[in-house]
């Protein structure tokens, strides 16, 4: 990739503008930092989705918010991770450098059937 | 019993800086077949206890083990069985399967604990899995089988107890890790210590729930002593790993056998084979003693 000759700010900007399509030419108006948003929910016993295919170098935001009890979502490959409290929402960021795939997991014990609560992030070129 | 003993995979952890030695076929205890660089001095005295997993109790569904009702009672009457009883009995977690409804919680611990009591040895140490304890932070687990976290001495060899399960996110705490240092300060750094516990105190695979998030704040109170040994369940079959010269032991579970660390992309019980049944579910001898630690597999019999 070219990344490599832009600073590393510019990089992730000519990385997420891509993933849309738009072309990285700011020198006239420069452009608004667009980061895709991906919502993940949970409830008993499931994510909704529990498959996400994310882009290798765009950064995206995961919004994850569960429906009745507080849940966990952990890809601890990627060594991310956030507590879903019903009512709120947390986020977290990612700009997946490797391809392949990830698992994640609820890690936070939620009843009987917590551990079939899993899904994956698969990372494409 | 001879002719069973030489099926048994005998396993030396020496954890005296020799790392882990592997022997099967053995014929019994005190086989100078694995020879420890260095003996631990502080116990006096050689005793075995036995430690069962993951009994999962009140599990039903006959697709996974059509003897859900008889495999614990199987296993307790092999354990009666032995020629020699052990010191105590150890169950590591997971006593009974979770469930939502807190009465049948405690129906399914009720019943266990009646199971349990035909185990001719007496003294029988219980541990919490997640399934005991995690929807209640251990309160019916409590109720019925005591503290879940403790220690304690048997002839010379210091145990300790952690309690990685009431916590639903699977953490020791930070007060139970201030317990364990009280537990630990001023201790001989030469005594032989046993940890009993539920899941890998180390990131043995945490997409597979296979770790706890604070244990190697609990390795590290214990790598200052010599000679340590942690034995585990939850991961439902045998598991011998090395952090530094600390060794750790899974257990093989009384329910079902589950597939090695990452090996599929799934995880999840294996099928029962009706060509060898209980294949995979068995129990644990463990001597301890002046030789140190060594492991003695026993599979649930067909
Ligand atoms: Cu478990
Ligand atoms: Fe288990």
């Amino acid at each position: 990739m070219k990344r490599s000759i832009q600073p590393v700010a510019a990089g992730l900007l000519v990385a997420a503008a891509g993933a849309f399509g738009f072309t990285a030419g700011w020198a006239s108006d420069p452009p608004v930092q667009k980061i895709r948003m991906v919502k993940v929910s949970s409830k008993r016993y499931e994510f909704i989705p529990a498959q996400l295919t994310l882009k290798k170098g765009e950064t995206v935001d995961i919004e994850l918010s569960t429906e009745d009890i507080v849940m966990g979502f952990s890809a601890p490959e990627l060594k991310l991770r956030a507590t879903m409290v019903p009512g709120q929402v947390s986020h977290l960021r990612l700009t997946p450098q490797e391809v392949g795939r990830f698992d994640f997991l609820c890690d936070v014990f939620c009843g009987a059937g917590h551990e079939d609560m899993n899904g994956a992030i698969t990372v494409v070129e | 019993m001879q002719k069973k003993m030489d099926r048994r995979q005998f396993i030396k952890l020496t954890g005296y800086g020799g790392g882990v030695v592997f022997a099967s076929g053995l014929a019994g205890f005190g086989t100078p077949a694995f020879a420890a660089r260095k003996k631990p001095p502080a116990a006096a005295e050689d005793f075995y206890f036995v430690q069962l997993s993951d009994t999962h109790w009140g599990f039903s569904n006959p697709a996974v083990n059509p003897d859900f009702e008889g495999t614990l009672k199987k296993a307790i009457a092999e354990v009666n069985a032995l020629a020699t009883p052990p010191d105590f009995i150890v169950f590591t977690g997971d006593l009974i399967q979770t469930t939502d409804d807190p009465a049948v919680r405690r129906q399914r611990m009720s019943e266990f604990r009646d199971i349990a009591a035909g185990l001719n040895v007496r003294n029988i140490r219980y541990l919490a899995g997640e399934h005991d304890a995690a929807l209640d932070n251990g309160k019916a687990f409590r109720e019925f089988f005591g503290e879940t976290h403790y220690s304690f001495d048997h002839k010379g060899v210091h145990f300790i107890a952690l309690d990685n399960v009431s916590d639903p996110t699977a953490n020791l705490g930070e007060a139970q890790l201030a317990w364990l240092a009280a537990d630990l300060a001023g201790r001989d750094r030469e005594q032989q210590i046993v940890v009993l516990t539920h899941r890998p105190l180390f990131d043995l695979a945490p997409s597979w729930d296979w770790a706890t998030p604070d244990g190697g704040k609990a390795v590290d109170l214990l790598l200052p002593f010599e000679y340590v040994t942690v034995f585990y369940g939850h991961i439902h079959q045998e598991n011998h790993h090395m952090t530094g010269h600390i060794a750790h032991h899974s257990a093989q579970g009384l329910m079902w056998p589950l597939p090695a660390p990452l090996s599929v992309p799934k995880k999840g019980p294996i099928p029962w084979d009706s060509a060898a049944p209980y294949k995979g579910l068995g129990f644990r001898e463990v001597k301890a003693g002046h030789e140190g630690t060594s492991l003695s597999e026993l599979p649930v019999k067909a």
